[in-house]
């Protein structure tokens, strides 16, 4: 059988963040497949242990009473308000982030200016705070002690242990995805092009939707994606801003924990089918976006 | 003086990249500011089109000074180091493009359009993609879309440096032609003397910000005004480039 003939400069992983970009040709061929398959197993071990079985044991206790019992747990009234509930926030938090990533990200790839390095980093704090710090922080801020507090309660607005409280934290843990896989595509693509639009009088809105948007769309689609699965899994900061009101305040993943802390396991469970079942689908359209980015 | 530049000063983080800065081109001369890298040329240009400002001192177009007017409204065409061609739009919509900005009849950019297409010998290619193009194409293609608004003045940096040393020769031969024959005053940054001393009518010298000379080709090679100049231009060649013309 004649053997394949490989191309060892094409790219083997899409370009996300953490592609590995070339398949480097191989030092010697005897002790490659050696190695080449030892790697394929303990990689395949480690995903099955730590992604599959657990994902496997979710969908078999969710099933495990029967397909009327996880019918029953799922169209429960507080599963159904905590899914719109996790929906609206997750919504909310895209939306948001979506048009802040473009801002944060068209300013920082176009333009110089003292402090933009530090204003990068400033971004990505959400990334390297832990989510139930930021939570408190949100209620000190905003909460009833808070600094903050008492212009709110005058003015009839609540935030902590309410729903917008919860769109807060999920928009603070969720902020810097979009502007992650922006800016690298953006400053990558330079400001010629935009400068050259600008020189013949095309405006700023004319120059985003004609040069810019084009080359970004599918980076800004890929950091929705990434977003809203973040957002939609959002257990930390969430849980200390919620108050956890059954039916008011209570996301999915909070929805989760109360019903296993009440020993509803395979309540739990089936409830924790729907947001695998939301993963999936989030990671078929990742896939398909990565596919459509070549 | 079609372009006239006075005592113009810029710093970028207190680097001096132009130091009182003064020349004038006149009206349908090809000019170039030649200096070797970091001398402050494109910095220049750039004032010049408006995408940077300079620190003091005036920039006057046709007589009219033009520091506080956007690059848009200054009558320029620009042709970028590497082109800068829209790469999601075809040949034609690249050409297109200032046409459209400014609202033009749908017939009258068609026909433009076409006007360019064949001055620059692409007709065949105006569906084409930048990506799709030669190095060569893509700067006809620059060339063609720098022009179609009309400007009174044209802007190129570096127009030949992303392009085959093979190739160089001739599509200079073919921009000075064009030049020419469009009849518009031009000025272009090159770091190549060569280039410059073949090229242009009017070759202004610079080195770390400051104009070190201005004069025709000839006279920079015969009558060199600085050390620098004397020391930067190649005088065995001098003849040669000079007669090149």
């Amino acid at each position: 059988m004649k053997e394949k003939k490989r191309n060892y400069d094409q790219d083997i992983v899409g370009d996300g963040i953490n592609s590995i970009q070339k398949v480097l040709e191989p030092a010697s061929r005897v002790s490659n497949n050696t190695v080449k398959y030892a790697l394929i197993g303990i990689c395949t071990l480690f995903l099955l242990v730590m992604l599959v079985l657990p994902l496997v044991v979710v969908i078999v206790n969710a099933l495990k009473d029967g397909w009327m019992a996880y019918r029953k747990a799922v169209q429960d009234e507080y599963t159904i308000k905590a899914l719109q509930l996790t929906l609206l926030a997750t919504v909310a938090a895209v939306a948001i982030n979506t048009i802040f990533g473009l801002f944060a990200s068209f300013l920082l790839s176009k333009f110089y200016f003292k402090g933009r390095q530090l204003l990068a980093t400033l971004i990505d704090i959400p990334f390297s705070i832990s989510p139930v710090i930021a939570g408190l922080a949100f209620i000190l801020t905003f909460g009833n002690i808070g600094w903050m507090g008492d212009f709110l309660k005058n003015h009839g607005i609540k935030i902590v242990f309410a729903v917008p409280g919860i769109i807060l934290a999920t928009i603070f843990v969720t902020f810097p995805f979009v502007f992650r896989e922006l800016f690298p595509v953006m400053n990558a693509q330079g400001k010629d092009e935009e400068e050259a639009a600008a020189l013949m009088g095309a405006n700023g809105f004319t120059i985003f939707r004609r040069i810019t948007f084009p080359h970004i769309k599918w980076a800004l689609l890929y950091g929705i994606i990434l977003c809203a699965a973040r957002a939609m899994g959002e257990f930390g900061a969430v849980s200390v801003i919620s108050g956890h009101l059954r039916g008011k305040t209570n996301t999915l993943p909070l929805h989760v924990e109360i019903l296993y802390n009440e020993f509803n396991t395979t309540e739990a469970f089936a409830v924790s089918s729907i947001l695998v079942i939301l993963a999936v689908l989030i990671l078929i359209a990742k896939n398909f976006v990565e596919w459509k980015k070549k | 003086m079609y372009v006239e530049m006075k005592q113009i000063n810029k710093t970028f983080d207190g680097f001096h990249a132009s130091n009182n800065v003064s020349f004038g081109v006149e009206r349908g001369y090809l000019a170039a500011l030649l200096g070797p890298s970091g001398s402050g040329k494109t910095t220049i240009l750039r004032m010049i089109a408006g995408l940077d400002k300079p620190d003091s001192g005036d920039i006057l177009i046709n007589g009219t000074k033009v520091n506080d007017m956007p690059g848009s409204k200054r009558g320029i065409g620009f042709v970028f180091q590497n082109y800068a061609l829209f790469r999601y739009m075809t040949v034609a919509d690249n050409i297109a493009f200032g046409l459209e900005v400014q609202k033009k009849s749908k017939t009258e950019i068609k026909n433009r359009v076409e006007e360019l297409l064949q001055l620059i010998s692409m007709e065949e290619l105006g569906s084409r993609y930048p990506h799709q193009l030669s190095g060569g194409q893509r700067q006809r293609v620059a060339f063609a879309r720098a022009l179609a608004p009309n400007p009174q003045l044209l802007l190129l940096d570096e127009p030949f440096a992303a392009i085959d040393a093979k190739v160089r020769r001739e599509l200079r031969v073919w921009l000075k032609g064009m030049i020419e024959m469009v009849g518009i005053t031009s000025i272009f940054v090159t770091h190549d003397q060569e280039e410059a001393m073949e090229v242009a009518d009017t070759v202004i010298i610079t080195n770390q910000g400051n104009v070190e000379q201005i004069g025709t080709p000839e006279e920079i090679c015969m009558h060199p005004q600085t050390d620098f100049v004397a020391d930067f231009i190649d005088a065995t060649r001098c003849e040669a480039m000079v007669a090149a013309r």
